[in-house]
């Protein structure tokens, strides 16, 4: 009795967990599925299809994607230096460097995206995409700052002294030794960098302001009052990416889930 | 040699601070500035604080959206704790990745998804409205009561709770297994009831983690938007919301106001966000 009582728990929880999923399928794959049909009835591909055509939703992806990958690219670069230390050096100040570091995640993006948005009208930043990819660094950079300073903490400098050693040149043992042994975090990092960006809407709508659009912007204003049909396309473009990067790097995030969460 | 490539610490981290703290920075004292009317675009060029004084006074909009915004925060984060603590108690006692996987896989769906997902669900003509419907219970969608975009915040506690139970099981469930089963079987052996040994043993063992991860979801949820945008109504509207609506008003002077507002959730934030750091250090 009790085994079968947690087994029903179980398939409760996994039926909650995919629900949405199912949930949007069934609205985007369906036509003419009237109140109070429980089901859909007639399925077809033209609904996703008319959602495509919509010029709309293909450049928003490609600005969403464009963006993503300068911000995570970006967040990198900064980061790495930054990780190191912090990884492997014990320095005076090395508390209060992680405190600033931090400091933009305990500050709401609300806060944040209304003072960048008078900043950037003035020097002419608002409503670009390079506006918009520094306003994403604020979120992303302590993200791939922790994660990557958490891998160098484990990291053997020694293998860079052998190298140095054997002769190897400085940007020789960067590329072959030091970026080769971090690579599963770098990885990690990259890609959740991508993903606190591709699904930002608060920072992009404030400094974006219209001119910069991108799928999360595009969907809230259809939820607000658009067909369940074009809701749902959106919804699963949107979550295409994350659904991959989460069954990608599933073992990684036993380590890091907590705090991939609190940014997203 | 070394030194060639191994630069000292605050040179490699330079760039990251600089880029952080400027942005920050410069984004909070414009912040400040656009509060205390200092708006050039205008012209007005001395500092006021009617906009405090405006958004301060009794009668101001601001009272009920705290009230609006402390409720759906506070609700949220209880309800949330208690089911994941159930859950978390739950999953313990059995091992396994697949569990774990699968509340990771929350992740997948960011807030604005799955309120999207939530609208279609508990809407009047929504997904469950439909089998109520064909159950034969209802006949047309305005008999459906309202889930979402309701006045109570039903829709946004909902969307919260969905998405925090598996936040707060990760936790809880990290903590628990990570101490040995030790505690729990001594008070076994020494004829704890079940009960007893969750109060005495299991609850105190994750309280600080627990409680460190509820100040976390209180301090998002107080401040975030996109959910009291989507699920709620024109009226009580969430801190965060209306924050925003005033500062994109095309009266200059309601974005002084709607400046002061997010100031304030901002300091409430920081508030909390200071208290869980605390917790957390003493759990340490």
């Amino acid at each position: 009795m009790k085994r079968i009582a947690s087994y029903a728990l179980r398939v409760i929880l996994y039926i909650i967990l995919v629900a949405p999923l199912l949930l949007f399928i069934a609205y985007a794959f369906s036509t003419r599925w009237f109140f109070p049909q429980p089901f859909p009835t007639e399925w077809t591909l033209t609904t996703f299809q008319r959602a495509m055509d919509d010029a709309r939703t293909l450049s928003s992806m490609a600005q969403g994607i464009w963006i993503a990958i300068l911000v995570s690219l970006l967040s990198l670069i900064l980061a790495l230096p930054a990780a190191r230390v912090l990884g492997l050096r014990k320095f005076r100040g090395r508390q209060l460097a992680w405190l600033l570091l931090f400091l933009p995640t305990v500050i709401p993006p609300l806060a944040i995206g209304m003072g960048l948005n008078i900043l950037f009208l003035r020097i002419g930043l608002a409503g670009t995409i390079a506006g918009v990819v520094l306003a994403h660094i604020i979120p992303t950079l302590p993200y791939t700052i922790f994660t990557l300073s958490s891998a160098f903490a484990r990291f053997d400098e020694n293998y860079e002294f052998q190298a140095l050693a054997l002769g190897a040149s400085p940007w020789h043992i960067f590329f072959k030794v030091t970026l080769r042994m971090l690579a599963p975090s770098l990885i990690v990092a990259t890609l959740f960098a991508f993903l606190i960006s591709w699904s930002q809407y608060l920072l992009t709508l404030l400094i974006g302001g219209g001119q910069v659009i991108t799928l999360p912007i595009l969907l809230f204003s259809a939820a607000s009052g658009g067909n369940p049909s074009t809701i749902a396309v959106l919804s699963l473009l949107f979550i295409a990416p994350p659904v991959l990067v989460i069954a990608a790097t599933a073992r990684q995030l036993n380590q890091h889930g907590n705090q991939i969460r609190e940014l997203y | 040699m070394r030194d060639k490539f191994i630069f000292t610490p605050w040179i490699s981290l330079a760039p990251a601070l600089t880029i952080a703290l400027v942005l920050l920075g410069a984004s909070l004292f414009y912040g400040i500035a656009e509060s205390v009317g200092y708006v050039s675009v205008i012209g007005q060029n001395e500092i006021s604080f009617s906009a405090y004084h405006a958004t301060l006074v009794l009668s101001s909009e601001f009272w009920r959206s705290l009230r609006f915004s402390l409720w759906i925060s506070i609700a949220s984060t209880m309800i949330s704790s208690v089911v994941a603590l159930a859950l978390a108690v739950w999953l313990s006692e059995r091992r396994g990745n697949m569990d774990t996987l699968a509340l990771n896989w929350n992740l997948a769906f960011p807030h604005l998804v799955w309120s999207v997902a939530l609208l279609l669900f508990l809407s009047q003509s929504g997904l469950f409205a439909r089998w109520v419907a064909s159950l034969g219970f209802i006949t047309t969608t305005d008999q459906f009561p309202v889930l979402v975009r309701d006045r109570f915040g039903i829709g946004i506690i909902l969307s919260y709770v969905g998405k925090e139970i598996p936040f707060l099981t990760i936790i809880i469930l990290s903590v628990l297994r990570s101490q040995s089963v030790g505690y729990d079987v001594v008070a076994e052996n020494l004829g704890a009831s079940r009960w007893q040994r969750l109060r005495y043993v299991t609850i105190p063992q994750v309280l600080p983690a627990l409680l460190a991860g509820d100040l976390l979801v209180f301090g998002f949820i107080f401040s975030s938007y996109e959910v009291p945008a989507l699920l709620g109504v024109g009226y009580p509207r969430a801190l965060p919301v209306l924050a925003l609506r005033f500062f994109l008003d095309p009266d200059l002077r309601a974005r002084s106001e709607g400046m002061v507002i997010s100031l304030i959730i901002t300091l409430i934030v920081i508030l909390v966000a200071v208290i869980s750091l605390r917790i957390g250090e003493r759990q340490e």
